[in-house]
């Protein structure tokens, strides 16, 4: 019999193992899993998406819910989206951020609206080349320091203060 | 179909939330393929990736919408999305007109994103989550899409005054079209009536936000009149053709799994 604090833990242990499809980065260091709850061998676990066209949700939502079927003492896993929480840069973890820069790509430290800087060279000489690069979440730029084009990570812009 | 939107007692006022969500998806569905028909056919390679992202974006939008429309968001969503007659579809006559030119794309992307962005803040506003939530998600999405289409205009306005030309001649033959959005159905009277959704001008505020960024640019803002029928499933021999199209692999086995 596994209790639900052990079946919790041993959740969380397997979400750490998920990768995103389309960076090197565990989907618990970029933040996604907003929350699981365990009962009678029912694990639920809701996601928040970086950006909602993401053709990488659906893959991530599969290898999520294979991965918790797996574990012992599961009977069923559900996992789902959720837009109560807006997802920001705020949610991804250091090791994440450094797995991220590790990968070439340049960083936000919250917003996109920042001064970019080249991830090779530390220059603030860049210049946007497009705003949609390889993926949703990332954007292209030139360094004009040292010449390198290089990819920067874009979040989606922040939360509006919609005046509710 | 009842689906996730039970929050609303009244059940006319429910079908009219229902009914104005379904515009939102559909517009966005529509004019998210119409992008799509740049991929491999932008002016640069930039662009190219760009209108294909945006597209991304807007499909996406959709799904995530038409999964607050129906009961198993797993199974019946594409069914919502591909598997109506033309007249059932609501979104507005101005996103399913082809693309006739990049300038003719911008000035749509650009008129519409306005118009986007003031439903989404409306619907974020609103008490009505958990779609409330996903329509401040989409906001912070959809600004990249008008930061694009505004950074294409000022430079085809700014450069031969041939680029202006053709620019103010493709917003003068988008505005009946893009005012049309602005179509006005029972929906909207009970919507209004109800204080589901905040109260205000729609067509006011986008035309304060459009304005001034076409007066950037050197534009003439037209005064030509809305041309209306998309909101009520009238829609023109462009629609049937683009949804003949967008349809033809479900229609090819309307029971695969993707």
């Amino acid at each position: 019999m596994v209790t639900p604090a052990a079946l919790t833990e041993a959740a969380w242990d397997v979400l750490r193992t998920v990768e995103d499809p389309e960076l090197p980065i565990a989907i618990t260091d970029l933040g996604l899993v907003r929350d699981v709850q365990v009962a009678d061998g029912r694990i639920s676990v809701r996601l928040i998406p970086t950006w909602t066209g993401c053709p990488a949700l659906d893959v991530i939502r599969t290898r999520v819910r294979e991965a918790l079927r797996a574990l012992p003492g599961v009977r069923e896993a559900a996992v789902e989206y959720t837009y109560d929480e807006p997802w920001t840069m705020d949610r991804v973890t250091p090791r994440g951020r450094r797995r991220l820069e590790a990968h070439g790509l340049a960083v936000p430290r919250c917003r996109f609206s920042e001064p970019p800087v080249c991830p090779y060279c530390g220059s603030h000489e860049v210049g946007l080349d497009s705003l949609f690069g390889p993926t949703l979440c990332r954007a292209t730029y030139i360094c004009r320091t040292c010449r390198n084009p290089f990819e920067r990570f874009k979040p989606p812009e922040d939360p509006e203060d919609l005046g509710s | 179909m009842t689906g996730p939107l039970e929050a609303i007692a009244d059940p006319d006022v429910h079908a009219a939330f229902r009914e104005w969500l379904l515009r939102a998806a559909d517009d966005e569905l529509v004019i998210g393929h119409r992008h799509s028909e740049w991929t491999g056919f932008g002016p640069d390679i930039e662009s190219d990736v760009a209108l294909s992202s945006i597209a991304q974006d807007e499909i996406g939008h959709a799904r995530a919408m038409y999964a607050h429309l129906v009961a198993d968001a797993d199974r019946d969503t594409d069914h919502l999305a591909f598997s109506r007659p033309a007249s059932e579809y609501r979104h507005g006559i101005f996103v399913e007109r082809e693309n006739a030119g990049w300038e003719w794309s911008i000035a749509r992307l650009a008129l519409y994103e306005r118009y986007d962005a003031l439903r989404l803040r409306a619907l974020g506003a609103s008490n009505q989550e958990p779609v409330a939530g996903l329509a401040r998600a989409l906001l912070r999405e959809e600004r990249y899409h008008a930061l694009f289409a505004d950074t294409w205009l000022v430079r085809m306005c700014g450069g031969s005054p041939e680029g202006h030309a053709r620019v103010q001649a493709a917003i003068d033959a988008a505005w009946p079209d893009a005012l049309g959005l602005f179509e006005r159905t029972d929906a909207d009277e009970r919507l209004l009536t109800s204080g589901v959704l905040p109260a205000g001008d729609p067509r006011k505020s986008w035309e304060a936000a459009v304005r001034p960024l076409l007066e950037s640019c050197g534009l003439t803002v037209p005064s030509a009149s809305a041309r209306e029928g998309g909101r009520r499933g009238t829609h023109t021999p462009e629609f049937e053709r683009l949804l003949a199209q967008m349809t033809e692999v479900r229609r090819s086995d309307p029971e695969a799994r993707w």
